[in-house]
C-alpha cells in the first residue's frame, strides 16, 4: 500500500520534470532574445533601409522578404499539398505505386533543409532558368513543405468517418461532392494544422533559400518575382557571423523580429482553426 | 401482379473469397413493403446495398447475376449511378445526421440534385418531415443542430433526408436497431404511411417487427433465399423447416 503510493508520487515527479526540462530552454531562448533584443526595436528598424554595411538603419526588406518567401510557399505548398493528400486518402486504392508515394512522403520529410537547397539551385535556378528568385525560394520552401502538409493533412482527412461518405453517396452524391461538402469541411481544422507546420517552418529556414533566393545585402525592396530579396533567417545568419563590428542588438532585434512573426503567423493560423473546429459536428 | 419494381436475377456476391449470397432470385413488388429477414450473416444488408449499387465503394466485392429496376439493368456499363442512389433512397442502420442543420440534413440531397430555388426547397422540408412523422417536433428548430436530437428522432431524420429526394424506392437497413418501443412505432407506422407512395425494402430487426409490417417476406440463412411468400403466410405457415425453425425461435 505504502509502496504504491510512493511509487505513484515519484512517477508523478518524474513526469512534471520531464515536461518542464521541454519548458526550460524555449523560455530561456525567447527571454534572452527578448531582454537582449528589445532595445534594438523602434520604428525605424522595422521600416527602414539597412545602411552602414547593415550596421545601422533597419531591417525592412528582410522583413518584406520573408513574408513575401512565405506567401509564395503557401501559393505552392497548400494547393498541391491538400491535392496529393486528397488524391491518397479518397481516390487512390492501396497498390504498389500509392505504397512507394507514402514512402517517398515520408523520406522527403527526413532530407535535410540543405539538400533541398541544392535541389532547388539546380531545378529551379539553373535548369528552369528563374535565376536566384523569389521564384526559385518559395518553389524550394514549397517542395521542403510538402511532406508535412501532405501526411497531416492526409491523416486529417482519414479520420473523417468512413460512413459520412457512404451517406452522401446513398444521397446522389458523387464522390468528389462528397469530398467537397462533407469530409474536407470537417477534415479542415487538422489541414490547417498541418499548413501551419509546414509554413512555419519554411519562414524559419537558411539554407533552402541560400543559393535559390537570399540577397546578402540588397537595400531596398524586391521588384519583381524573379527578383532576389533579403530574408530575416538569412539575415540573422550574415549579421551573426559574417560583418565584424555587428552591435548585438542587431542580431538579437533581428532574431525577435523573426520570432515574432512566426508566433504571429502562428496566433492567426491558430484562431482560424479554433474557428472551424467549433462549427465541427460529430 | 404487375411488373415488379425491382428484379433480382441469380445474384451472387462475395467479398474477397468469402461468399455472401448465393444465386438469389426475388421479385420486389411495387408500393408494398418487402422484409428481408434471417439470422445475422445472411447477407440481407449486402443485397440491399447492391440495389442502389452502394456497394461500389467496397473494393474487393464481386457480383455476378442481374437486378433491374423497372426493367432497366442498373450494373449495366455507363449506368447513371448517381441518379441511381436518388431513385434508390437508402436508410442506415445507425442514424448518422450529417454535419450541419436539420434543413441542411434534409436538403442535402436535392441541393447536390442542382436544386437551388429556397421556396422549393422550404416546401421539401416540410413535406419530407411530415412523411417520416418528424414535423411537429422540430418545425421551430429546423436551423439547430441535427446531432442534438434524440436517437429516434435522428433516425426519423435520416429517412425524411432519404425522402427528400422523392426516391421510388426507399431500402431501409435495421432502422430501428437502436431505437426505443415508442420510437420504433413511430418509425414503423410511417412506413406503413410511405408503402402507399413508394417501394419499400427493409431489413426489420425483428421477427415481430417482420411479421407486423411486411407484405410481402423473405428469408435468408448463410446467403441463401431459402423461401419468399406474400402477405404475412410465412410467419404462420412456412412451407420450409428452416423457416419455421428460425420464426418460431427454435434457433437465431
Amino acid at each position: 500500500m505504502r509502496n504504491r503510493f510512493v511509487a505513484q508520487r515519484v512517477g508523478f515527479a518524474l513526469l512534471t520534470l520531464a515536461a518542464l526540462v521541454v519548458v526550460i530552454p524555449i523560455l530561456t531562448i525567447v527571454a534572452t532574445i527578448f531582454i537582449r533584443g528589445a532595445a534594438a526595436i523602434n520604428w525605424e528598424f522595422l521600416t527602414a533601409m539597412p545602411r552602414d554595411g547593415m550596421r545601422a538603419g533597419g531591417i525592412f526588406p528582410a522583413i518584406v522578404g520573408t513574408i513575401v518567401l512565405t506567401l509564395g510557399t503557401a501559393l505552392v505548398a497548400i494547393p498541391l499539398g491538400v491535392g496529393g493528400a486528397i488524391y491518397l486518402s479518397e481516390y487512390a486504392r492501396d497498390t504498389w505505386l500509392t505504397r512507394s508515394i507514402r514512402l517517398a512522403i515520408i523520406n522527403l520529410a527526413g532530407i535535410p533543409s540543405v539538400v533541398y537547397g541544392l535541389f532547388g539551385l539546380g531545378l529551379f535556378v539553373l535548369l528552369m532558368g528563374f535565376g536566384t528568385s523569389i521564384v526559385a525560394g518559395s518553389l524550394t520552401l514549397a517542395i521542403m513543405t510538402l511532406p508535412i502538409i501532405i501526411s497531416t493533412a492526409e491523416e486529417a482527412l482519414r479520420a473523417v468517418p468512413t460512413e459520412f461518405r457512404t451517406v452522401s453517396a446513398s444521397l446522389g452524391g458523387t464522390r468528389w461532392q462528397g469530398i467537397r461538402y462533407i469530409v474536407l469541411p470537417q477534415a479542415l481544422p487538422g489541414i490547417i494544422t498541418g499548413v501551419i507546420l509546414g509554413l512555419l517552418r519554411a519562414a524559419g529556414e537558411t539554407a533552402p533559400i541560400l543559393f535559390t533566393v537570399a540577397a546578402f545585402y540588397l537595400p531596398r525592396l524586391p521588384r519583381s518575382p524573379l527578383d532576389q530579396t533579403m530574408a530575416l533567417p538569412y539575415h540573422l545568419y550574415v549579421v551573426s557571423t559574417q560583418v565584424p563590428g555587428m552591435p548585438s542588438e542587431i542580431q538579437f532585434g533581428t532574431a525577435l523580429v523573426l520570432l515574432g512573426l512566426v508566433l504571429s503567423l502562428n496566433i492567426v493560423a491558430t484562431t482560424i482553426r479554433s474557428y472551424f473546429r467549433r462549427r465541427r459536428q460529430w | 401482379m404487375s411488373e415488379p419494381k425491382i428484379q433480382i436475377q441469380d445474384v451472387s456476391y462475395a467479398y474477397g473469397d468469402q461468399q455472401v449470397l448465393r444465386n438469389i432470385t426475388l421479385d420486389i413488388p411495387a408500393r408494398a413493403i418487402t422484409v428481408l429477414f434471417g439470422p445475422a450473416g445472411g447477407g440481407k444488408t449486402t443485397l440491399l446495398r447492391l440495389m442502389n449499387r452502394l456497394n461500389d465503394l467496397v473494393e474487393d466485392g464481386r457480383m455476378t447475376g442481374r437486378i433491374l429496376l423497372d426493367g432497366e439493368d442498373i450494373y449495366a456499363p455507363g449506368f447513371d449511378v448517381p441518379g441511381l442512389r436518388r431513385r434508390v433512397g437508402m436508410v442506415f442502420a445507425l442514424p448518422l445526421p450529417l454535419p450541419g442543420t436539420i434543413r441542411e440534413n434534409v436538403t442535402y440531397g436535392p441541393k447536390l440534385a442542382g436544386l437551388r430555388d429556397r421556396a422549393r426547397l422550404d416546401e421539401i422540408v416540410e413535406r419530407s418531415l411530415r412523411q417520416a412523422a418528424l414535423w411537429d417536433e422540430v418545425k421551430d428548430r429546423l436551423d439547430s443542430p441535427a446531432n442534438a436530437l434524440s436517437g429516434g428522432q435522428q433516425q426519423r431524420l435520416c429517412i425524411a433526408r432519404s425522402l427528400a429526394l422523392e426516391p421510388e424506392v426507399l431500402l431501409l437497413d435495421e432502422p430501428t436497431s437502436g431505437l426505443d418501443p415508442i420510437s420504433t412505432a413511430k418509425v414503423e407506422e410511417s412506413l406503413l404511411i410511405l408503402r402507399e407512395q413508394y417501394t419499400v425494402v427493409i431489413v426489420p430487426h425483428s421477427v415481430q417487427q417482420a411479421s407486423r409490417i411486411a407484405d410481402y417476406a423473405a428469408f435468408f440463412l448463410m446467403g441463401e433465399l431459402v423461401e419468399h411468400q406474400p402477405g404475412k403466410r410465412i410467419f404462420t405457415t412456412p412451407v420450409d423447416k428452416r423457416t419455421e425453425d428460425y420464426v418460431t425461435g427454435r434457433f437465431g
